[in-house]
């Protein structure tokens, strides 16, 4: 036990740490506090008064319990009574106690408050910073209430000591970051801006970070603190080391209060007056001199300390950008530090230069360190410092440099940490695209990142290239060619074919003259990947087969012959199976005349910020992006094309995913190739009209919207797992609905954008359950009458219980099941008053429409309803037996519903309870 | 009163703040925790193992920053104790490094050769020694020699 005997003794409290240490086991500690908790808790409760002094050490070693990670729960009272002691020992442990583990407790902040108070108007220095670290530390409301208003005059009383006035201005500042509202500005601010000339320069150290704070909320209220900060600066710059005495550190003068009034500068643009910016300027070069003087220690931490001032002055000067010789100086500065053998001062002049790299001034400058940027990058051990490489060339790139450092980024890329892949990606890819200037650089540097680091490649980045490809008519033949002869690799990422498919599906025929990449060849190779490949993927190549039949009738038989083959047309995947059916059926009845219209090329994308410059800014957060903010740097391409927001989601998100899947028979293919584009703009639904959803529970036709001008009517079928839905957009005006969309925000489709007045279109949808669901698909409806946009919102009324297959049993299976859900969770019940006169034969129509089947003779009383049947989903398939039982003298009725799924018994309890 | 985690703050209100300063040893062991922020302790405990999972895997060809959720950690280690500070990303690295030294030096004057068991024993006394340097997350007093001569004062109180 070192350290006790230094202590000022507190033995009990020594003892019981060493057996705290000497515990083998956790469980010996626990019994060894619980053993000290009730030995404490008896003192406490004892009769016999304790002195202050064990008072103190019980509190203290409470204190210690709840440092080790335990609950205290008593002692708050005994460690307030030590506020009032007249012993600082004392009074220090009560408020330690209080700082650590009181929090705005009300009772005994009243307590604790009044006791602050006392400590405050003590006079006692000692006391006085004993309360007011207190405050610092809780900064509480109760407490700013309490002494907002007294603290700042303690703070500038002229008879206030030194070590006091530290406390008194850090306690200021920490009140007015917690209760801004709370902390009066008023004539006490001059007098606090004074203190920067205060002689001790502990006083300005912490009156310099009360400034500095006060002064980012209200710079005009502290300008005047600028001259009396730039002064204070300069006399610790020019001082002679010893000047200084108690302030210098390993020969440097003030480091920390250098720092601090170096930041207090920054909350300012560079001052006006024409003396003071001189001085400031002399400073600054002071503290670029002294880099370059031999050091007066080898201690790192003279070197630390001298560099502490100079990075920040850099900052400053940064901020300021005024002054272009400071500037190059910085930058030259930082060069050396580039190549220094200290880590730290290499990664911090990294990350400082990228500042600098934006700065018009200094940006020449930047651009001579690439060589050592670009070795840093390959040689650093730590991440940290090659990821700073990373932001500086991404920073230092412009037209001169982007191929050396996209290139260099791009070999970095293949042994790069996993951690910063992503974000490599994303740069890589935006210098290429913005300092393009032949698209088949851009193009090979996008296919060179799929291949190096394919998984790392988000969508933002594929969809981008085939939007620039589509874009520009220059770049087509060569992309088509590019992607041709990556794919012709034994193995290639999926994120290539997906490219590579849509390119050749829009450009293949730029290439078909060359025998080597003929249009069977191509859709041989397409094909050859075919089958390693995720839906996504495939049913875009499906799209590109089509397309391919379009462009090459030579190739139309092959390709039918794959859309026919039992793999397609029954395939398992609905999604697939459905473009393999529409596709062969398209190609066989359409005339090539249609054909070509339909599957004509795409138009160009309009032109839009890049989506993944979005994703970069998402990821860094704002204010990281030093160079290249300036959003127009892409396409020409800019014809609106306002199908795109039309078919949004599909293939950003696989709505396979949702667990009821619905698709729609398209009226054209051409929308098809879209898909790969989305923005997901759905449409923000407005009210959602479900008022008559419920009306559908238990049948499947009827009108499920009306308003003044448009109907909406339904009819729907539903067999296992699959139903279709027939919807009925009718105008009830005289008028045309012009630019008529209806969307499903589980998946997107067309209807006639044109609706005559009187006039009645039809929508199918066709529909999947593939696993138990609650929430029913939106369908959001927009078009323009009159002039007016109008936007309709409608559940519609696809519930879990359509899904039913009615199922006869006999009473003996009935009963028999029944009990074999008998687990509680299966099991839910409700007991609900009718809303409906109680007639059974209503109710046995309801019950039927529901979807089971009316079991007879089953529940011994007849007055009871019992039914059977099965959900079928295509996951899975859930029995379900139900039992109603009215009450006809209490117009109440009894529900029970048991499935093997507790999620599909409640869902079906609700839909069917509101029917009676 | 639940105040959200680190990563939600937003920079430039808080500049120069420390959000807390931790000691740890290499087994992960707390000798100082000091918050300047509000946290449940939950959260704070979280921290802590986290602090200690970024800091003890780095060696000594690392540099002494490392980037903590949107802040970052200032770290030296002494022996086989971890000093540190959490700060905003903009803060200024060296100065706060040096301000590890710096607390550390006062604390190997004030415990004459400060070891580990120093900081167990009188772990109510380094709170006192925390306060006197650092106040409301700002550096509040440099001075080795001002530190000393108030902490014997204190001292020699009873």
């Amino acid at each position: 036990m070192p350290a006790v005997s230094k202590g000022d003794g507190m033995r009990g409290l020594a003892v019981f740490i060493s057996d705290i240490r000497n515990c083998k086991s956790k469980e010996a500690e626990i019994k060894r506090i619980n053993k000290e908790l009730a030995n404490i808790r008896s003192k406490f409760k004892g009769d016999k008064a304790l002195d202050g002094y064990s008072k103190k050490k019980y509190v203290c070693k409470l204190l210690f319990i709840f440092l080790l990670g335990h609950d205290i729960d008593f002692g708050h009272m005994e460690a307030v009574n030590l506020l009032s002691s007249n012993k600082y020992t004392e009074k220090q442990i009560g408020y330690l106690f209080i700082s650590v583990l009181v929090n705005s407790n009300s009772d005994l902040i009243r307590l604790i408050n009044n006791a602050i108070k006392n400590d405050l108007a003590s006079r006692n220095p000692t006391f006085m910073n004993l309360a007011l670290h207190c405050i610092a530390n809780v900064g509480s409301r109760e407490m700013a209430e309490a002494f907002a208003s007294e603290i700042p005059s303690i703070l500038v009383a002229g008879d206030t000591m030194d070590s006091v006035k530290q406390s008194a201005a850090l306690c200021l500042l920490r009140l007015n970051r917690t209760s801004t509202d709370l902390v009066p500005m008023g004539e006490w601010t001059a007098r606090v801006v004074h203190l920067l000339n205060d002689q001790h320069l502990g006083v300005v150290t912490a009156a310099a970070s009360l400034i500095t704070t006060l002064a980012q909320k209200s710079p005009d209220d502290f300008k005047t603190s600028i001259s009396l900060a730039v002064a204070r600066l300069s006399r610790i710059v020019t001082s002679a080391s010893i000047d200084l005495q108690d302030y210098t550190y390993y020969f440097v003068a003030a480091p920390w209060l250098s720092v601090k009034l170096l930041r207090l500068l920054q909350c300012y643009p560079p001052p006006e007056d024409a003396a003071i910016r001189s001085r400031l300027t002399e400073c600054l070069e002071t503290i670029l001199n002294k880099a370059q003087e031999p050091p007066k220690s080898k201690k790192v931490q003279h070197s630390n300390a001298k560099n502490a001032v100079l990075f920040e002055a850099i900052t400053l000067i940064i901020h300021h950008d005024s002054e272009p010789t400071l500037l190059v100086r910085a930058c030259n500065q930082l060069g050396q530090f580039l190549q220094h053998r200290e880590t730290n001062l290499r990664y911090l002049a990294l990350e400082s230069m990228c500042t600098l790299a934006s700065s018009e001034f200094s940006h020449e400058t930047v651009k001579t360190h690439i060589e050592t940027v670009i070795n840093a990058l390959k040689t650093e051990r730590d991440v940290s410092v090659r990821q700073r490489a990373v932001d500086l060339l991404y920073a230092m790139c412009d037209r001169s440099n982007a191929k050396q450092i996209v290139a260099e980024m791009l070999s970095y890329l293949e042994t790069a940490d996993y951690s910063i892949r992503e974000e490599i990606v994303l740069k890589v890819a935006i210098l290429a695209e913005k300092y393009a200037v032949d698209y088949t650089w851009y193009v090979d540097t996008i296919l060179n990142l799929i291949r190096i680091a394919g998984d790392y490649v988000s969508e933002e980045v594929w969809y981008r290239v085939i939007q620039i490809v589509i874009n520009r008519d220059d770049v087509q033949g060569y992309a088509a060619k590019t992607v041709f002869e990556a794919l012709q690799a034994p193995a290639c990422h999926e994120n290539l074919v997906k490219v590579g498919g849509y390119i050749l599906g829009e450009f293949g025929n730029l290439i078909a003259g060359d025998s080597r990449s003929s249009p069977l060849v191509q859709f041989n190779l397409l094909h050859s990947k075919f089958h390693l490949c995720s839906v996504p993927t495939r049913a875009l190549l499906l799209s590109a087969y089509i397309k391919f039949i379009n462009l090459f009738p030579e190739v139309k038989t092959t390709i039918q012959d794959v859309l026919r083959s039992d793999s397609q047309l029954r395939n398992a995947d609905v999604e697939l199976q459905q473009r393999a059916v529409e596709y062969l059926r398209l190609s066989c009845i359409a005339s090539t005349d249609i054909l070509a219209t339909v599957l004509e090329e795409m138009p160009p994308f309009p032109e839009r910020e890049s989506s993944i410059l979005a994703k970069l800014k998402r990821k860094k957060g704002p204010g990281n992006l030093p160079d290249i903010d300036d959003a127009r740097r892409h396409v020409n391409g800019s014809t609106e094309h306002s199908e795109i927001t039309e078919h949004t989601k599909k293939g950003s998100t696989h709505p396979f995913d949702d667990p009821l899947n619905l698709s729609s028979t398209p009226s054209t293919g051409a929308s098809l190739l879209v898909d790969v584009f989305s923005d997901s703009t759905t449409l923000a639904p407005v009210d959602v009209s479900e008022e008559n959803f419920p009306r559908f529970v238990c049948k499947n036709n009827g009108v499920i919207f009306e308003n003044q001008l448009l109907q909406i009517g339904l009819k729907s079928e539903y067999r296992q797992n699959l139903g279709r839905m027939y919807v009925f957009f009718g105008n009830k005006t005289s008028t045309q609905f012009l630019s008529f969309s209806a969307s499903l925000n589980v998946h997107a489709k067309t209807v006639e954008p044109i609706i005559e007045g009187g006039a009645q279109v039809q929508q199918i949808l066709n529909i999947e359950c593939i696993s138990d669901f609650t929430d029913a698909p939106l369908l959001s409806i927009q078009f323009r009458y009159g002039g007016a946009l109008q936007n309709i919102a409608v559940k519609l009324p696809v519930m879990l219980n359509k899904f039913f297959q009615p199922t006869e049993m006999t009473s003996q299976d009935f009963f028999q099941r029944w009990k074999q859900l008998g687990i509680p969770q299966q099991e839910v019940q409700k007991i609900f008053k009718a809303k409906h006169p109680m007639d059974t034969e209503v109710a046995k129509a309801k019950i039927l429409g529901f979807g089971v089947a009316l079991l007879d003779g089953v529940d011994p009383n007849p007055a009871n309803f019992v039914g059977a049947g099965v959900i079928h989903t295509k996951n899975t398939q859930v029995g379900c037996l139900l039992r109603l039982e009215p009450n006809t003298q209490a117009q109440m009725y009894r529900l029970t519903l048991r499935t093997s799924r507790d999620s599909v018994s409640q869902r079906l309890c609700d839909l069917l309870s509101e029917q009676f | 009163r639940k105040v959200g985690g680190v990563g939600e703050r937003c920079f430039g209100v808080f500049s120069l703040l420390i959000r807390f300063i931790l000691i740890q040893n290499r087994a992960g062991k707390t000798r100082l925790a000091k918050w300047y922020m509000q946290f449940d302790d939950d959260e704070k405990q979280k921290l802590i193992e986290e602090v200690h999972a970024v800091v003890t895997v780095r060696d000594a060809k690392h540099t002494n920053f490392v980037e903590f959720r949107n802040f970052k950690i200032i770290y030296r280690r002494y022996a086989g104790l971890y000093f540190c500070i959490c700060v905003d990303v903009t803060d200024n690295n060296l100065a706060y490094l040096e301000g590890i030294h710096n607390f550390v030096e006062v604390l190997n004057e004030y415990f004459h050769n400060v070891c580990e068991l120093d900081l167990v024993f009188n772990f109510y006394k380094v709170y006192t020694v925390v306060d006197e340097m650092f106040l409301a997350g700002e550096i509040r007093e440099t001075s080795q020699t001002k530190v000393l001569k108030q902490l014997l004062m204190l001292q020699s109180l009873e």
